[in-house]
Formats: structure tokens, C-alpha cells, sequence
């Protein structure tokens, strides 16, 4: 990619926000037409970086989400390309009404980066996680919806969402996710096809965001218990979904797990249940997330834990599935 | 302002009542092809369309997208069934558009979809997004380097939405004196009166402590819609640095007497003979309007 200076030791030390912020001034740098805007949350979601580089072209509307987006739609309807950040929650639930028709409908580009996504605002609770942002944006005619899983694919993201025509909905968490690809470089994120992190015909585990992590370490812990091999699809872009992929695991393995941080109403595991139905061959499946149920004040890594998205919970869901007992006691903190 | 922008004289406001007036006309016409509108709040609306498109707005309707041209932005969508008629008079679409409004597959319905009306700078129906539009349309000229106005008509019964004061501050704090923001201020809406409902008076002083220049008009004489929008094109085009608020006092209704004030007019259809009664009704206030402008232009 052009313009890519960073390193390995920088992607392990930056925050996924702060990769975003580096992402969205290289675009800057090289489309004039970009704008920024946030409601109060220059820092908290780091476009406030693309606001020092270049302050002519940002925007702090305060704490007033929804004015941001139809401002942002403004924008985008007359030959700029709107960059929106804030907390995932303000987004798709308080602004919604504005995302749905002043955005979506018109098919502006603007592209909303939803920051703090997940339970990843662990200890700030409910009214701070988001939990809904996949199924209701993925509803959304014209929108793209990605939900990248570490830093580094959060930074190919973004610059993904520039070219990508229209609205883009791109759900990130707060604070420093579980590095998966420790050098951006070697990202193989194409922004419309799943990215294979494991290979294997036993069964597949499709996830995206924090889960691919715990996905990738459940695998290798069925691996190394009962010799299973456990595929890993990183649905890293849940609208459009690659449905190849999805039918190319019922095909081989005819099992499939999904897991994401989210209810499980509507958001990736309905998404790729869609595909198994249209699909209509007979295939073990289990969506994981949180089930019907808001999340509870918490360290991340305790809430993944309570709603059995964690890599113990994954394959605690893949033993009742599959009839295989694991010793789950195995230390798989021996897995970093 | 038009290359063309002419003095207003007694010749002019002739004119703009007559082009109002057969706006009148089309759109009653409009609600008798669609088979129902929101007629009142379209009559209450179609003065201030008028003057706008008529006298002030830069505009090409060979290219509707022309970077340089005014915006509009009809923040009270539900208006559409005087607007569209605006557009199709203007010659951005034919009129058989407008003859099948509202049926099954037409292009031109209760709510514009700019995607689909050539001439609609934004598609609106939800209340209280237009002026962040706006704001984000004022702010776009910025970027691009272009000096157009940007213009909102809001209802008042709108006014009760929040995310209006959301955008009317970040009017203020962006400096944005091409923004003028029109409020439809007929006082009635679905379910009653405005004062008895949710009040939004005093709007004007709101909007002034809102950080807009203000102006109160009656919003059915077109001198003094014509005096206000100068004054702000005035204060955009001298250097001002707030946007401008025109509150304007019109009737739900207006010009059509079986109907004007009376808040269950909101929406509603014709029957054949009370399609005769409003063109006739239309043509007695034409006389009167026209009385008025002879009189006093």
C-alpha cells in the first residue's frame, strides 16, 4: 500500500482507535475531499488526529450526535466524503433516524467509524456498550458494514471505506484489542471476501471483531485436546457477507459456530444462518454472542467469559454440538 | 442573487403573484391527480416557494446539479405537494410526472426523493433533519470554495423536534450566514393547535438567542418576504457572521377558504365539487392579492 510506514513494533503499541486516526490522515493526505466530524469525542475516538493534521477540513458539532450525521450527509451530498466518529451506541441507536434517511437513502458517502463497540467499554455498562449496531446497520439499504478484528485490519479498513462507494458502517472497539496481525503490512484484507485464519475439514468457527482472537485460540485448543481441525473465518465484513466461504464450510465441514461480541438477533450469526438456509444443506450450526440479554458492568475479557464467546466458551458450545468432550481446564493462556 | 435580479416594484410583485398564484392552482390541480395531499401546509408554504425560486435562487434547471446553484432544503417534507409543483413549473421535470403524484412507481410522491426529483438538493420527510442539512450543505460551500445560499423552511409544529436546536447552534458557531432558515409558522399541526400542543413561541426570540439574526413577516405578503430575504442575502453577501432566521406568520390553508386554519386540513382529499369551490376560492384571493400589491406596490 502506498504511503504505509508502519512497523510491526507500531501496530503492537497503537490502540485500534489510534490506528483508525492514522488510517483516516493518510487518506487525508492524499484526498482533499475528505472531512472529518465527531460530537465531543475528538479523543475518545481518535479523528480528533485527523482534526490536528488538518483543522480546515474537521468538525466538533458538541454532544449532539444526530445534527453530526445529517451535517455530515450535507456534506457528502455535495462532493465530500464525510468521515463521522463516535461511540457505536450514539450511532446506530440515538441517530439512527438521520443514518436511515438522511445517509442511507440519499447513498451519501459518508462513513461512520463506531468506536467503543461490543462490551468493549467494559466497566462504563449497558448504556456505554453496543450490542444492536451489526443488526440495525446491516438492515440499512446502501450501507457497507465491517467489524475488523485487531488494529491493523481496522487500519486496512478504513482506507477500504474511502473506496468503497456510499455509506460504511465500520464498529471498532476501545482501548488495545488482542493483536492478530502484529505487522500491518502483511494484512490479507480484502474488504468483500472472509479472511481464512485457520484452516481446517472438521468444523468452522465464523466470527468477527474480539471473537476472531478467542476463535483462533479455541482452535488451536481443539487442536491440540482432541486433534480436530477447526477452520477460523474472520467475517471481518458482515454486509456484503461472503456467502462463498460460507458455503464452502457446510460443504467440507458441515459444522459451523458463529461468535461476536453482539446480540445474536440479527447481527453476523442471523447473517450467516441466512446463508445456510438459502443454502439449504443440512449443517450443524450455533450462533454465540449475547442471547436476548443486555451486557453488565465488566472487564471485556469477564464479559466474552459470561456470554461463552470467550475460547472456552466457544468450545464448550463445539463439545454439546459435536458430541467431543475437551478438557477445558487446559491452560490456554499457554496459547499467547 | 439572479444575473437578472430586478428591483422590486409594483411589476415585479404583479409578477410574483401571478406565478404564485398559478402555483396555487397546479397545486390544488396536484392533489386532484394524486387523489389526496397534505394541502394545508402545502398552501401555507407556497408564498414563500415562490419568491424563493422566482426572484432569488441562482438556479439551472438544465443542470440541476450546477456546483454554483442556491439549495433548498424543504425540511418540512410533507410541503412536497406544493414543492413539486414548484419544480415541475420550473422545468426540471414534465409535467406528466406531476400528473401521476403519489401512484404506484411515480417519481414525484408525498415525500421528495432527491435521487429520483431532478431539482431536490436533499430527500426529507422525517421532520427535524433539514436544517443539518443545511448546515452540512453551508459548511460544503466552504470546502469547495462557493459562495450559494442554503435555504431551510421548517414548520413550526417541526420546531418541537430537538434535533433542530442541535443544528440551529452549530449554524451559529459555524458562522454560517448563507444559511436562512424559513419557518412555516401557520401555528396548527396534525392534532391541534401549536400553543395548545407543544409551544414554540416565542420562536423568534429563540432563534435569537440562538445566535441567528431574526425577522418576523407576515408570510403571505410578498413584500415583506421579499424585503426579509434581501436583508439576509445582505448580511451574507456585507461580511455577516450569523444566519438568519425568517419566522413567517402564514395561515394552514391559505387561499382556499373552506379549508385555510382549520387544523384537520393537515391532509385530506377532494371531492369533485369541492375541487370547484377551491380553484373559485383561489381566484377571489388572487383578486384580493392583487388588490393589495396594486395598492400598495
Amino acid at each position: 500500500m502506498g504511503g504505509m510506514v508502519y512497523t510491526s513494533l507500531d501496530t503492537t503499541k497503537l490502540s485500534t482507535a489510534e490506528c483508525y486516526g492514522l488510517a483516516l490522515c493518510e487518506l487525508g493526505r492524499e484526498h482533499p475531499e475528505i472531512v472529518a466530524l465527531t460530537a465531543d469525542l475528538a479523543k475518545s475516538t481518535k479523528i480528533g488526529m485527523f482534526g490536528k493534521e488538518f483543522p480546515d477540513r474537521f468538525y466538533n458539532l458538541g454532544i449532539a450526535e444526530q445534527n453530526m450525521f445529517g451535517v455530515a450527509a450535507g456534506l457528502a451530498k455535495n462532493g465530500l466524503v464525510a468521515f463521522a466518529s463516535t461511540f457505536a451506541i450514539f450511532a446506530a441507536a440515538r441517530s439512527l433516524d438521520q443514518i436511515h434517511t438522511d445517509i442511507a437513502y440519499m447513498n451519501v458517502p459518508v462513513k461512520i467509524i463506531g468506536t467503543h463497540a461490543g462490551t468493549s467499554f467494559g466497566q462504563a455498562g449497558s448504556t456505554h456498550h453496543c450490542l444492536i449496531d451489526l443488526s440495525v446497520m446491516r438492515s440499512l439499504p446502501n450501507f457497507t458494514v465491517i467489524n475488523p478484528c485487531d488494529g491493523a485490519e481496522t487500519f486496512h479498513a478504513v482506507k477500504a471505506a474511502y473506496d468503497i462507494p456510499g455509506p460504511v458502517y465500520i464498529r471498532i472497539n476501545r482501548g488495545f484489542d488482542q493483536v492478530i496481525y502484529p505487522n500491518v503490512q502483511d494484512v490479507p484484507f480484502e474488504w468483500d471476501k472472509a479472511t481464512t485464519m485457520k484452516e481446517g475439514n472438521d468444523l468452522t468457527i465464523i466470527a468477527c471483531g474480539s471473537c476472531v482472537f478467542e476463535s483462533m485460540q479455541a482452535s488451536r485448543m481443539m487442536k491440540a485436546d482432541a486433534d480436530l481441525g477447526v477452520r477460523v473465518l474472520n467475517m471481518h465484513t458482515i454486509k456484503p457477507i461472503d456467502k462463498e466461504a460460507i458455503i464452502k464450510a457446510i460443504d467440507e465441514t458441515g459444522v459451523i459456530v458463529t461468535a461476536e461480541d453482539h446480540v445474536t438477533q440479527g447481527g453476523l450469526g442471523s447473517a450467516v444462518a441466512e446463508v445456510i438456509a438459502e443454502y439449504g444443506k443440512p449443517c450443524k450450526f450455533k450462533m454465540l454472542g449475547h442471547d436476548n440479554s443486555f451486557s453488565t458492568i465488566g472487564l471485556q475479557e469477564d464479559l466474552l467469559a459470561m456470554a461463552g464467546i470467550d475460547a472456552n466458551g466457544i468450545c464448550n458450545t463445539v463439545s454439546e454440538l459435536i458430541g467431543v468432550d475437551f478438557d477445558t481446564e487446559l491452560s490456554w493462556a499457554d496459547e499467547y | 442573487m439572479p444575473a437578472d435580479y430586478k428591483p422590486f416594484d409594483k411589476q415585479e410583485w404583479l409578477r410574483l403573484e401571478k406565478k404564485a398564484n398559478d402555483l396555487r392552482h397546479l397545486t390544488v390541480q396536484t392533489v386532484s391527480w394524486g387523489g389526496s395531499g397534505h394541502i394545508g401546509g402545502g398552501m401555507s408554504a407556497l408564498d414563500a416557494l415562490t419568491i424563493l425560486y422566482h426572484r432569488f435562487m441562482k438556479l439551472d434547471p438544465n443542470d440541476p446539479d450546477w456546483p454554483d446553484r442556491d439549495r433548498f432544503v424543504l425540511s418540512k417534507g410533507h410541503a412536497a405537494i406544493a414543492y413539486a409543483p414548484v419544480l415541475v413549473d420550473y422545468g426540471y421535470m414534465p409535467e406528466s410526472e406531476l400528473r401521476i403524484f403519489n401512484l404506484t412507481g411515480a417519481k414525484i410522491g408525498m415525500h421528495l426523493d432527491c435521487n429520483k426529483v431532478k431539482g431536490c438538493d436533499v430527500s426529507t420527510g422525517s421532520l427535524g433533519h433539514g436544517l443539518s442539512l443545511g448546515v452540512g450543505i453551508a459548511l460544503a460551500a466552504r470546502q469547495n470554495k462557493k459562495d450559494y445560499m442554503v435555504y431551510v423552511m421548517t414548520g413550526d409544529g417541526e420546531l418541537n423536534e430537538g434535533s433542530n436546536w442541535e443544528a440551529a447552534m452549530s449554524a451559529a458557531q459555524f458562522k454560517l450566514s448563507n444559511v436562512v432558515v424559513l419557518v412555516d409558522n401557520n401555528k396548527l399541526m396534525i392534532d391541534g393547535e401549536v400553543k395548545d400542543e407543544m409551544n414554540i413561541e416565542p420562536v423568534d426570540e429563540k432563534f435569537r438567542t440562538f445566535g441567528f439574526d431574526v425577522l418576523r413577516i407576515d408570510g403571505h405578503n410578498m413584500k415583506e418576504l421579499n424585503d426579509a430575504i434581501e436583508k439576509a442575502i445582505a448580511n451574507h453577501q456585507n461580511g455577516g457572521t450569523k444566519p438568519t432566521a425568517i419566522i413567517m406568520d402564514t395561515v394552514k390553508g391559505e387561499g382556499i377558504d373552506f379549508i385555510a386554519g382549520d387544523y384537520t386540513w393537515h391532509y385530506g382529499s377532494f371531492s369533485d365539487e369541492m375541487f370547484e369551490k377551491a380553484h373559485a376560492s383561489l381566484d377571489a384571493y388572487y383578486q384580493k392579492r392583487v388588490a393589495r400589491a396594486e395598492k400598495e406596490g
